[in-house]
């Protein structure tokens, strides 16, 4: 037996071993969800779906949560295109989201609410690109490990968005900050109509199609794929390494900001250690399991989104606890990460030859 | 401020603290050694802690009476569930990253998730099982075994409860960080582990198995990772699984690889400073509690200082890895 890499895959006959993966991931899923409940797998599936569509509100709270993940996963990408592994965006986006916060509570009633949204967008593009410029700058001149440097700077900024919430506690002692300008709704983005989270939604769509053209069209995205491929390439081309990878932080980590906002600002008005939710570390995935591709990545962040909103309804409906939604995650994650190797590699079966006399 | 006796208790309690971290870190760094950056440690601590909490679960339930308990099967039933629940885990990722040459980070990743999942989804069965009011699972009856220290200990003063006042786990924990430095540093198999991680091209060319040495490495690194997580339940939290509990060890675990820079022997008094880092902030009198949480950045900061500090020296022997992160295939040189 003998593994071979493929040139190019049909993305067609791509997509089918995806599909395939993701089918016997759902089986395995099943044969886990009967061993473990001793429930009926194909009811578990439908409640699955009705977790997730069951109600407009439902939707809505999908549509939502697939924007939020998307625009983390949009943040990431341009630097694991260039292969610089940004695992720090749950930390970029915590401190973008405590900028707004934090100015929210500073400037909310004191200057027009006009003014405040942008001051807010501002401050919290600068903080997360701030948070992602520092692992950049020490990358960039002393080649220091970018994994762990931003695997650290997360708990960095979750400890940091824990101190300030004590510090601006809305109860003594609660440590929580609560709503934040509840009666004036001074910072909160507006609603488009009757529909909460639509600005919200249109915003990630727009930051999709912009990152895909900067990405695919660019000369920016096209060093960074130069980068990423090799360093030594990018050099003789006379492409500044250095300087894209430090732009393409500051990139990352505003993208990471904004999401910041649009969770703060934009949904929960409030901040705390969890607002970021494990999204920068999902978003990873997302991205990876996209290809890089932002267009591909609104299919991998519905299918995660989906999954674990579906999973919790399951928890719910079968009292079940609701970590059951990582299991399930866990284990589809596992087939479609394993799946990769039959795209990129085929194996080949060497059948022992007979001499020819 | 700080009379000796408020100075011992520090010392025990950052060593405590320690324990989890360096069981995490050793199994860590031999798993990096062989080039894999497994950031799944955090879900394989998790799994090996419930694996543990499950088999003494079952075992204890299968008691007549509490006095009934065996010592010895109270200690082995435990330790045997976790190192199988963990070594499945460190099979896992061995299969999607070494075989399947999946990227090590995003299996990592997964694999975290699908631990702490798999460690709450039965820590809250368990806890549904036992109707108990709290959210917590109480194995005290094994604990004790866990945490039996020596007879003696007690009459030998500050030495006794500096040195002595701890269970088994917390010295094997020290034995296997030392054994894993003397194998990385002076035997064979230990400098062919090296050159895996650093170039396994070379290693491969040089007739070395790949594949078995990164396959080995990260199982045996899985393992002991995992008996982090089962120190944490029977030992640290004495015998109480709640879900949560377990926290962010796991990721201090990884920060404790970069700050004993790769090697094992350095972790052992690194996860003592870092246990110590973790807790210092209730040693000091008046500090507001919002101020405790700055203090509980210490850790990852002083990780972030120690690899900035490693890369500017450059330093050959205090780098990580070469090829860490990155998966090996033959035929693409």
């Amino acid at each position: 037996m003998h593994i071979v890499k493929r040139d190019q895959m049909a993305w067609y006959k791509s997509w089918l071993i995806r599909a395939a993966a993701i089918v016997a991931a759902l089986i395995v899923c099943a044969l886990v969800t009967v061993l473990l409940t001793h429930k009926d797998p194909i009811k578990v599936y439908a409640t699955m779906f009705s977790g997730a569509f069951g109600t407009p509100r439902r939707i809505w709270n999908l549509l939502q949560n697939i924007a939020m993940l998307l625009c983390v996963s949009l943040a990431v990408t341009p630097a694991f295109k260039m292969k610089f592994w940004n695992i720090g965006a749950e930390g970029q986006v915590l401190v973008g989201g405590l900028a707004t916060a934090a100015c929210m509570i500073l400037f909310g009633g004191k200057i027009p609410n006009a003014l405040l949204i942008l001051v807010l967008v501002v401050a919290s593009i600068l903080a997360g690109a701030i948070w992602a410029v520092i692992p950049a700058l020490f990358k960039a001149k002393w080649n220091t490990n970018e994994t762990l440097f931003t695997l650290m700077m997360n708990y960095v900024g979750i400890q940091l968005v824990s101190y300030f919430s004590m510090y601006w506690e809305a109860q003594k002692g609660s440590g929580q900050i609560g709503i934040i300008n509840q009666s004036t709704r001074a910072g909160w983005l507006p609603r488009i109509g009757e529909y909460e989270y639509l600005l919200n939604i249109l915003i990630v769509a727009v930051i999709t199609v912009l990152m895909y053209i900067y990405l695919k069209y660019s000369k920016h995205g096209y060093e960074i794929s130069v980068v990423g491929e090799s360093q030594n390439t990018a050099r003789y081309i006379g492409v500044n390494v250095k300087k894209v990878i430090i732009r393409t932080m500051i990139l990352s980590g505003a993208v990471c900001g904004i999401a910041g906002f649009l969770l703060v600002s934009g949904t929960n008005h409030t901040i705390n250690t969890t607002t970021a939710d494990g999204r920068g570390f999902t978003a990873i995935m997302v991205s990876w399991l996209a290809k890089f591709n932002p267009l591909f990545m609104v299919l991998t962040s519905f299918l995660l989104v989906f999954l674990q909103k579906g999973a919790n309804e399951i928890a719910t409906v079968f009292g079940l606890n609701k970590s059951f939604s990582d299991i399930l995650t866990g284990i589809i994650l596992f087939f479609i990460i394993g799946c990769e190797f039959f795209i990129n590699y085929r194996i080949v079966f060497r059948h022992s030859h007979k001499e020819v006399k | 401020m700080f009379t000796s006796a408020t100075v011992i208790t520090l010392i025990q309690r950052a060593i405590m603290q320690g324990i989890p971290i360096l069981y995490g870190s050793t199994g860590e760094i031999l798993t990096e050694k062989s080039g894999h950056l497994n950031l799944g440690i955090p879900g394989i601590m998790y799994v090996g802690g419930i694996s543990g909490v499950i088999g003494s679960f079952l075992y204890e339930n299968s008691l007549p009476s509490r006095d009934a308990i065996n010592p010895f099967l109270a200690v082995m039933i435990p330790l045997i569930c976790s190192i199988v629940g963990s070594l499945l885990m460190g099979l896992i990722y061995c299969f999607l990253t070494v075989t399947l040459r999946a990227n090590q980070n995003v299996t990592g990743l997964a694999l975290t998730t699908f631990g702490v999942g798999f460690g709450n989804f039965f820590g809250a069965s368990l806890v549904k099982l036992t109707n108990s009011e709290v959210p917590s699972v109480t194995l005290t009856n094994t604990s004790r075994f866990f945490r039996a220290s020596l007879p003696f200990a007690d009459k030998l003063g500050w030495f006794g409860q500096i040195f002595l006042s701890y269970g088994f786990m917390t010295y094997l924990a020290i034995a296997i960080a030392f054994i894993a430095a003397y194998f990385l540093k002076k035997t064979r198999r230990g400098l062919y582990l090296r050159s895996v991680g650093e170039n396994p091209a070379t290693a491969d060319a040089a007739g070395i198995n790949v594949n078995r040495y990164k396959y080995t490495a990260t199982c045996v690194g899985s393992v002991i990772a995992g008996l982090g997580g089962l120190f944490y339940v029977m030992d640290y939290a004495t015998g109480v699984w709640s879900n949560e509990g377990f926290g962010d060890r796991g990721w201090l675990a990884i920060a404790l690889v970069i700050f004993a820079i790769w090697k094992p022997n350095f972790a052992v008094p690194g996860s003592i400073v870092f246990g110590g880092l973790y807790i210092v902030y209730l040693f000091i009198n008046g500090l507001p509690m919002r101020t405790a949480e700055l203090f509980k950045m210490l850790p990852y900061v002083v990780t972030i200082i120690v690899l900035i500090f490693t890369s500017v020296r450059k330093k050959r022997e205090n780098l990580p890895p070469a090829s860490l992160g990155i998966s090996y295939f033959r035929e693409e040189r």
